[in-house]
């Protein structure tokens, strides 16, 4: 078989992309949650708020001295895979790209040191700044990136002049259709990445009767947010949908399965998408349900796949089950989240085992949805990179062979596999230390975000956890 | 052209970037390097503890540079980048090891020799894949249509494993007078041993590159013997700053060596920018034709002004917080 630069680009793409995306999206919820703990704490001089922003916080250096990690390489791969983009866009991604690099290194600079390592070197005030900084500058990165990648989808403010764009206009490019749809289906995705894994560990610490008193506040406190945020993201995602069938009718036809268009579509439940025979092989839907939520109107026209020629459709099956995921886990979380409160009514939250053991699994679940969610608008978007102006193909590195392409692309996968077996090890290391009221580094290492974990890495000098 | 020349300044820009990143990062990724001769595992704690506060932020120039280039020369940015694509593989993957060897080494105990390891490999893929970039950029890349044309391989020439082993040595012996600088003891006294040979081997390398390189480039001949010019200062002074390193050695001075280096690198690379002025993706693209639209560079440029004087600043506050010497155990539990 020939090997196809191509493709293996966009595998090797959507595989560096995703590992990165699982980073940011807890730290930017994490960073929030610490911000907010740094505030009761500087609020009530509660010790409580303080032990649990410090577990938190060692937390957070791991996950983002990964995110970091395979965040440089992010920088590089629009280069090595993406040239023809590259120079085609670089007026506008160039800037923007490094506009998120800029937000980063001035967050880390400035503050992310403090935050981890000042708690009893700067006034309280000035720790808590720190905090509300650095959960202000994960926003800011993601700002840039979203604007970047929203671009991509509803290309706007710019003009095609031999073969490369031209910034006609900063802020409708900047501020393109779908970005603040994208921007905040975003940060709720990030709000539920970071409750739920919250609300997961503090579960297991109850369940383990590990300071019980710090994790009662923590499970409550963000069942609180998680009962608003996650069906705010059902009306959000419903929004961003809309948006969608606007600018990109052929995505929303192919994450409903649907070929034709119709007037009075029905929603479907399950359905085995067959590309070849541009029919579905099995289907299993409600009546005109995709009609109402999509037009609101019983029986509103949802366009159809087929309306496109075959090289401008992108895999059907692939966005239909995605969208399936997130969609399945969206409402799981709502389910979730509705159960805790009702068991709050009943007095019941902090005893309930099997609600606890289920939160524990779901702490999975936003990581889950999250990439679902990227792979149904990634995946959707096929074969343009920036949608109906240029597509993957001609985006692509011209002298890219595919041997090239596979060295890397398992290169990719070996590093990664390193960095992600030793990273997650050694975060279940610190979660099975538990929480504590550890001593505050005194290496006065402002940088180096692991340092502020100081859980041993192998068995030798670790006790079991209390 | 306008009153300010914004291309002008982000050329500037990238240079000054450039030579921050070698000088900075070029001394933790050469006490990489001289990891596994080391003394022994006391003496590699302390190598790793004189580094360990700043190598991160040491590397943040790189990824500066990456986005900027693509910001404000994009064609370099697309020809450089797939024309080195194994290398910038190769960097990028030494970089990741050394940079979790640097988090879990200090964490682990049964499996610490493979962190010393990892940190040993990746600094010296790195600093190689490094100096192979700046030897495959005075080859000059084969551009069709501004877009790059040549193989996967066309970068690996002797001529660039010659440069890659030259920046090795390079970042060896700034990596070596760090520790002249931050350490004592028996460690210092290994590193005052170790300097004279390294600067030796570095000068003949040195030396030979700058031989070859206008024997097989006319333009680089053209530009050093077409008229004597006063370019010849900076090799001069490279060579000044050799003797002055080699005196500091020998008198035992702990400050002298390491800015004696930074300066030999400095005139170095100099020579190399006046080599090929102003051309940045030869032989076919100077930097206005690699450059993006000027209303994309200015946009970019008021943020980059306004951060580079904060990273600045904390840098050096950050060198400043941990002045003087460091010794094994302080640092980390
Ligand atoms: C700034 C741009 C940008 C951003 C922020 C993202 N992507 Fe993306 N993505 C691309 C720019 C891009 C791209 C350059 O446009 C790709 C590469 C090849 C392609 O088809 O589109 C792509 C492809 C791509 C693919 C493969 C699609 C295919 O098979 O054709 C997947 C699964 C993802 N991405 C997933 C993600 C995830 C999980 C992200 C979460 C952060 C993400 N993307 C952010
Ligand atoms: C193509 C896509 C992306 C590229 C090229 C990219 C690039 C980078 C780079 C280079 C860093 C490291 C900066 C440093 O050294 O501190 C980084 C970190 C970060 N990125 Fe991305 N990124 C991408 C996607 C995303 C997305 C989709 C998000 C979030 C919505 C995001 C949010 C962040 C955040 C918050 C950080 C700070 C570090 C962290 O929290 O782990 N990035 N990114
Ligand atoms: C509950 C119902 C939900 C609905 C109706 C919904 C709707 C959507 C839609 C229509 C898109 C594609 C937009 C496009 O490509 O133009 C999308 C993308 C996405 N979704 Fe959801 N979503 C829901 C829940 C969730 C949840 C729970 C998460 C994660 C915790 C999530 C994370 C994402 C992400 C990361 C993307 C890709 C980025 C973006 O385009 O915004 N979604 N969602």
């Amino acid at each position: 078989m020939e090997l196809d630069p191509l493709l293996l680009s966009r595998i090797q793409f959507a595989f560096v992309v995703s590992f990165h995306a699982i980073f940011p999206v807890f730290t930017i919820g994490l960073a929030s949650y610490i911000a907010v703990l740094e505030g009761l704490f500087y609020r009530t001089e509660d010790p409580v708020w303080a032990r649990l922003s410090g577990f938190w916080s060692r937390v957070f250096a791991v996950v983002f001295g990964m995110g970091v990690v395979s965040g440089i390489v992010m920088s590089f791969q629009f280069g090595t895979n993406w040239s023809n983009f590259s120079q085609a866009t670089a007026n506008f991604m160039g800037p923007v790209l490094s506009y998120e690099v800029v937000t980063a290194f001035f967050l880390e600079a400035a503050f992310l040191g403090v935050l981890l390592f000042g708690r009893n070197k700067v006034p309280p005030g000035t720790h808590l700044f720190a905090a509300v900084m650095v959960a202000l500058g994960t926003f800011i990165s993601s700002f840039w990136i979203l604007s970047a990648n929203s671009w991509m989808q509803t290309p706007a403010g710019v003009e095609l002049r031999d073969g490369v764009f031209h910034v006609t206009a900063w802020g409708e490019a900047i501020f393109n259709p779908s970005f603040w749809y994208r921007f905040f289906h975003m940060a709720l995705a990030s709000f539920l990445t970071g409750g739920f894994v919250v609300t997961g560990v503090s579960a297991y610490y109850l369940l383990r009767g590990h300071d019980v008193p710090a994790n009662r506040r923590a499970l409550s406190m963000t069942l609180w947010l998680l009962l608003f945020i996650a069906p705010g993201q059902l009306l959000v995602g419903d929004l961003h949908g809309l948006m969608t069938l606007e600018h990109q009718p052929t995505k929303v036809a192919a994450m409903e399965g649907n070929w034709e268009r119709e007037a009075g579509a029905p929603m479907l439940l399950f359905a085995l998408p067959d590309q070849q025979a541009q029919d579905n092989a099995i289907e299993v839907g409600i009546p005109n349900l995709a009609s109402l939520i999509l037009t609101h109107d019983w029986n509103g026209e949802v366009p159809g796949v087929s309306e496109v020629p075959r090289d401008e459709q992108p895999p059907v099956a692939i966005v239909f089950w995605s969208f399936r995921v997130m969609v399945g886990l969206g409402l799981l979380m709502i389910g979730f989240a509705f159960w805790g409160a009702w068991l709050r009514w009943k007095g019941r939250l902090y005893d309930a085992r099997g609600y606890l053991q289920g939160l524990r699994l779901m702490a999975l679940a936003p990581f889950l949805a999250v990439l679902a969610g990227w792979f149904t608008t990634e995946i959707g978007r096929a074969p343009w990179l920036v949608y109906g102006v240029m597509t993957q193909a001609e985006g692509v590195t011209p002298s890219l062979t595919g041997g090239m392409a596979l060295f890397s692309l398992i290169g990719y996968v070996l590093v990664y596999a390193v960095v992600f077996v030793s990273g997650g090890y050694y975060l279940t290391r610190v979660v099975h230390q538990g929480i504590s009221e550890e001593s505050e580094d005194e290496s006065d290492r402002p940088k180096r975000p692991l340092s502020a974990a100081h859980t041993p890495f192998d068995e030798d000098t670790a006790r079991a956890g209390r | 052209m306008g009153t300010i020349d914004i291309t002008m300044i982000w050329a500037v820009i990238i240079a000054f970037g450039v030579v921050m990143y070698v000088l900075m990062d070029g001394f933790d990724l050469g006490v990489g390097v001289l990891f596994p001769f080391a003394p022994d595992e006391r003496s590699r704690d302390t190598m790793m503890n004189s580094v360990a506060p700043v190598w991160d932020g040491n590397e943040t120039w790189l990824v500066l540079g990456g986005a900027g280039l693509l910001g404000a020369f994009p064609r370099v940015y697309s020809v450089l980048l797939p024309a080195l694509y194994i290398g910038v593989f190769l960097l990028l993957a030494g970089l990741i090891f050394r940079g979790v060897a640097f988090e879990f080494r200090f964490k682990a105990q049964r499996s610490r020799y493979l962190w010393n390891w990892a940190f040993a490999g990746g600094s010296t893929v790195a600093a190689f894949a490094q100096g192979a970039v700046v030897g495959a950029y005075i080859q000059g890349f084969n551009t069709v249509d501004g877009v790059y044309a040549g193989g996967a391989l066309d970068w690996l020439t002797p001529f660039t494993v010659l440069t890659g082993v030259g920046l090795l040595l390079g970042y060896a012996l700034l990596g070596t007078n760090w520790l002249i600088l931050k350490t004592e003891g028996e460690l210092q006294e290994w590193a005052y041993r170790l300097s004279p040979r390294l600067l030796a081997a570095v000068l003949v390398v040195f030396a030979i590159i700058g031989v070859w390189t206008p024997l097989v480039d006319d333009m680089v001949r053209e530009r050093w013997f077409g008229n004597l010019s006063t370019i010849w200062i900076l090799p001069a002074l490279t060579l000044a700053a050799a003797g002055v390193l080699y005196r500091a050695v020998r008198r035992r001075q702990e400050g002298v060596p390491f800015v004696a280096t930074m300066a030999v690198f400095v005139f170095t690379y100099l020579s190399l920018l006046v080599s090929k002025w102003p051309y940045v993706v030869p032989p076919a693209f100077t930097f206005r034709e690699a450059a993006s639209a000027p209303e994309s560079q200015l946009f970019l440029l008021i943020g980059v002004l306004f951060v580079i004087p904060i990273v600045l600043t904390y840098t050096a506050w950050t060198y400043w917080v941990f002045r003087g010497k460091v010794s094994a155990d302080a640092g980390y539990h």
